[in-house]
């Protein structure tokens, strides 16, 4: 007989009060991680920026545009490798519920900027050549099952009426970090169709994208870019990828904040429901505590007991948490597609999910523990009986 | 046994308890000599302190003042760490309920103590056998307490007590729980355990048949010892 399976017995004297615990932490667990998801799925897009990519905006806001004539004189400053320029389209498809990225930009130069999107060269080829081509992710083509070759038509927000595209191209990331729900067509086509149309906005972009040659030099550019727009009628805010796409996260940040405590509070919940498990295992067996010390076994036996029980009642239900995880963040992906772009459970999501069932496990045992331990045996024995 | 040093040497011992603001004398001046392989009797009515002295004695508590050597061992002066592992190697507990584990098996139960001694597994197997043919329960180690009867629990916890081959024995009201027929056979084991094994045993009842059993009986009146030889009773 060994102590192990003493704790693995004691831990099932009691199998539905075990069995409730290890659903409640097992519940607990699987909200954690998802919730944990959550957030890292709102820094995806941090996550997923490169050091070495600048965005040049609009000083004023990123809502008015900038001339498409800055893009010569950015390629020109020092440091500076590749330039490239886009517009947020705004479009709808079919049903403002069906909402997804799509965006305006110069393919050829825009996704040598991007080489984590990866485009099937023959379908590359025929989306440069079609003016009215689209690129479009591959999560986006098989949430509306669109094939290539499909005319998809967006209804335009910010640029009405209808907006007719070829789809010639599905990219897919070269990792799981890279959002593969996002639409791409040529800047070129809108441009054309506004000036056709006599509309305001013509020839101007939302933003630049800058390749730097060197990461190190990120900070020296953005300040050349700025400098060389400053006193012009549209002066530019230039900044690393990272910092624009924290921009956007700052706007939501209360969302987050709060998504974050309410992932703590089920911690302090799981937290209750194992200590109080533990808490009426212990009083229950005070008196067998009592026979183990009169038998000579140590604080450390003894707290090794109670440690161990709630050890195993806790990573019993972790562990079926996280296994559960993987399944409940696919469906949350898959569901959510729109809201979150990116939605994986990262290993750090996976060692916070071990760190704190290790901790609640510790937390949970301490007062019974160092109860059990300090009980005088006599009083102890008196309560059997 | 006249020559031989007394096992339990007991002088001038003095306990008592607070309770709220009051202190409440349980033992007062006690001196007692136990000779190896005895079996005494502790009697006496509720609250007069012969489960105190017993437990004293079993080094589970402290007293107040005087000393209690044990095969020549100062108990009162061991620490809790010292007095734990003394309490492993030299006494044997029997107690009224028994106070077998529930989830381990009769085996379990009495291999529970050796798991402290480093004996090998192989080891353990053959004391804890040993220890369950002198209870005549060998058939039934792998039997949980609630498959047992009371008298085959107090068995078990007996073999409990011996496996470890201790310096005395202290039984609390052993037969306290017991049917007539089952009290009978367990004073009958701890009669053979005392004249064939050569045991010690200090006993606490309240039956006047299990004191019958004993070598010497003492009485204990408000925390005051009074030997009484068996043949008063």
């Amino acid at each position: 007989m060994h102590i192990l399976k003493l704790i693995y017995k004691n831990a099932f004297r009691h199998k539905l009060r075990t069995f409730l615990t290890i659903l409640g932490v097992t519940v607990a667990i699987l909200s954690f991680g998802l919730l944990r998801t959550v957030v890292s799925a709102w820094y995806a897009g941090v996550e997923a920026s490169s050091a070495s990519r600048l965005v040049a905006r609009n000083s004023v806001s990123l809502v008015f545009p900038l001339p498409l004539s800055y893009k010569e004189k950015i390629r020109q400053i020092e440091g500076v490798k590749g330039v490239s320029y886009g517009t947020w389209f705004g479009g709808i498809y079919i049903d403002e519920k069906n909402f997804f990225a799509n965006y305006a930009v110069e393919p050829k130069t825009y996704l040598a900027i991007y080489p984590e999107i990866i485009i099937p060269p023959e379908q590359w080829a025929t989306f440069i050549r079609d003016r009215k081509g689209a690129a479009a992710g591959r999560k986006l083509a098989e949430r509306f099952g669109w094939k290539i070759g499909d005319i998809i038509t967006l209804k335009g927000t910010i640029y009405p009426g209808n907006w007719d595209f070829v789809l010639q191209a599905i990219y897919k990331g070269r990792d799981e970090t890279v959002d593969e729900t996002a639409f791409f067509f040529h800047w070129d086509y809108l441009n054309e169709a506004l000036k056709k149309a006599g509309r305001l906005w013509t020839d101007q972009v939302g933003w630049y994208m800058i390749e730097v040659k060197d990461p190190n030099l990120a900070a020296d550019v953005s300040v050349r870019v700025d400098k060389v727009f400053k006193n012009s009628l549209a002066e530019t805010l230039t900044e690393t990828e990272k910092a624009f796409q924290l921009s956007f996260i700052s706007m939501t940040e209360a969302i987050v904040i709060a998504i974050q405590l309410v992932s703590f509070l089920i911690i302090f919940i799981i937290m209750a429901v194992v200590a109080n498990t533990m808490a009426m295992t212990a009083r229950e067996r005070i008196g067998e505590y009592a026979v183990f010390k009169t038998l000579g076994f140590g604080a450390f036996h003894i707290s090794g007991l109670i440690f161990g029980e709630s050890l195993f009642i806790t990573m019993a239900g972790a562990s079926l948490g996280i296994v559960l995880t993987f399944p409940a963040a696919e469906i949350f992906a898959r569901e959510l597609s729109q809201y979150f772009p990116i939605f994986n459970v990262e290993r750090e999501t996976i060692y916070m999910d071990i760190v704190t069932s290790l901790v609640v496990a510790f937390i949970a045992a301490l007062l019974p523990a160092w109860r059990a331990v300090n009980i005088r045996i006599a009083e102890g024995l008196r309560r059997i009986g | 046994m006249a020559n031989r040093p007394p096992i339990v040497e007991i002088r001038n011992l003095f306990k008592s308890y607070r309770r709220g603001n009051q202190t409440l004398e349980v033992l007062s001046d006690i001196s007692l000599n136990i000779d190896d392989g005895e079996f005494l009797a502790l009697m006496g009515p509720s609250g007069s302190g012969k489960t105190t002295l017993l437990n004293l004695i079993a080094g589970i508590d402290s007293a107040d003042s005087g000393t209690i050597k044990v095969g020549g061992v100062d108990i009162t002066s061991l620490s809790e760490t010292d007095l734990a592992r003394w309490r492993a190697n030299n006494v044997g507990f029997i107690f009224q309920f028994y106070n077998l584990i529930p989830v381990l098996t009769a085996f379990e139960n009495v291999e529970l103590p050796l798991l402290l001694s480093g004996l090998s597994k192989k080891a353990r197997r053959e004391h804890v056998e040993v220890a369950l043919r002198i209870v005549n329960l060998a058939d039934r180690m792998d039997h949980y307490p609630g498959q047992l009867s009371g008298g085959q629990q107090q068995r078990v916890a007996i073999a409990r007590a011996v496996v470890t081959d201790p310096s005395i024995l202290v039984a609390d009201e052993p037969t306290g729980d017991l049917d007539r027929v089952s009290a009978e056979e367990i004073l009958e084991l701890m009669e053979r355990l005392v004249h064939e094994i050569g045991k010690t045993i200090i006993m606490v009842t309240h039956d006047p048949r299990a004191a019958k059993k004993a070598h010497i009986i003492k009485h204990l009146d408000k925390g005051v010892l009074n030997a009484h030889p068996q043949a008063d009773l």
